[in-house]
């Protein structure tokens, strides 16, 4: 399966998809006023890669902004990922905040409270 | 007595003003303003912490200015274009205050008004649990929006949203909102 490479722009993620690894990784900003385009290819993808998910997926979730309309996005990322763990194919994300940033780390447990995969919030200090 | 558009401009840029604009809103305008403010934030001696907040309840805000600027009363559509808004960024003592200002269509003030009193009596927990819910079970709207900005705003601010329906004509009202961050 092709792997999806982005690199991060001042208003999106950059983004690394590898099934090969079982990776899935978006880190940076994510604020462009059209997120969906931005994020329906990840979401095929994601949909795509169930079918022969690695038997243990990373998920590594690094942001320093993201608006609300890549929030919905977001939670359709998770969904797809909450599938393939249900699957019997475990997922793990690892959803990183920077030590003063309260907010990045509750928008971290929003999601981990209304998804079905273990979360796991890793403090960066400076 | 209707609104007028230039005094109540004029008192919104009487102050500390760290950018203030009014016109079109665009993608170009809005990436410029992200620009600007990100460097003056730097440059201030403001805490990260608060820094993080005014970006980010500024991305919000301008994302409804971008999705809701295109109600226009022909007198703006002929001096402005298709779209209409302001932003004023000021400091206060202990606040930054985000002004916007855009025009709506009258029927359309009742849901609005509910929407935003609704949030303002909500505590930090229900606007936590408000937030969930409507990101968990509200479809998006073709916009994108779908009405998680002023919740994202009220949480992250801590404050209540303050706003005024300016009287402009029997069709159009215009739309104020501040918005405090404390620091």
């Amino acid at each position: 399966m092709e792997p999806i490479l982005y690199e991060g722009t001042p208003k999106t993620p950059s983004v690394n998809f590898d099934a090969d690894k079982g990776i899935v990784e978006i880190e940076g900003r994510s604020i462009p006023e059209n997120s969906v385009e931005f994020y329906k290819p990840l979401v095929d993808w994601l949909e795509k890669y169930k079918e022969n998910a690695q038997s243990n997926t990373k998920v590594i979730i690094k942001l320093e902004y993201f608006n609300t309309s890549s929030s919905k996005c977001l939670l359709d990322v998770f969904k797809k990922l909450e599938a393939i763990h249900k699957a019997k194919n475990p997922v793990e994300i690892h959803w990183y905040y920077e030590e003063d940033d309260e907010d990045m780390l509750e928008a971290g447990e929003d999601y981990e409270s209304i998804i079905r995969v273990p979360f796991k919030m890793v403090e960066i200090v400076e | 007595m209707s609104f007028n558009f230039q005094e109540y401009f004029d008192e919104l840029i009487n102050g500390n003003v760290l950018l203030s604009y009014k016109g079109r809103i665009t993608t170009d305008l809005i990436n410029s303003v992200l620009d600007s403010i990100e460097t003056k934030l730097q440059d201030s001696d403001e805490q990260s912490k608060v820094r993080k907040k005014v970006y980010n309840v500024l991305v919000e805000s301008l994302q409804n200015l971008y999705h809701h600027n295109d109600d226009l009363p022909d007198s703006f559509k002929k001096e402005y274009g298709d779209s209409f808004g302001v932003l004023v960024i000021k400091k206060l003592d202990d606040a930054y205050k985000i002004s916007t200002g855009n025009f709506i269509i009258s029927n359309k003030i009742a849901d609005l008004k509910s929407r935003i009193d609704k949030i303002n009596s909500l505590s930090k927990e229900e606007l936590k649990e408000e937030y969930k819910h409507i990101l968990n079970f509200q479809k998006m709207s073709e916009k994108g929006g779908g009405g998680l900005g002023l919740v994202d705003i009220a949480r992250k601010t801590g404050n209540k949203l303050k706003y005024i329906f300016h009287s402009f004509s029997e069709e159009y009202y215009f739309f104020s909102l501040d918005i405090f961050i404390s620091n």
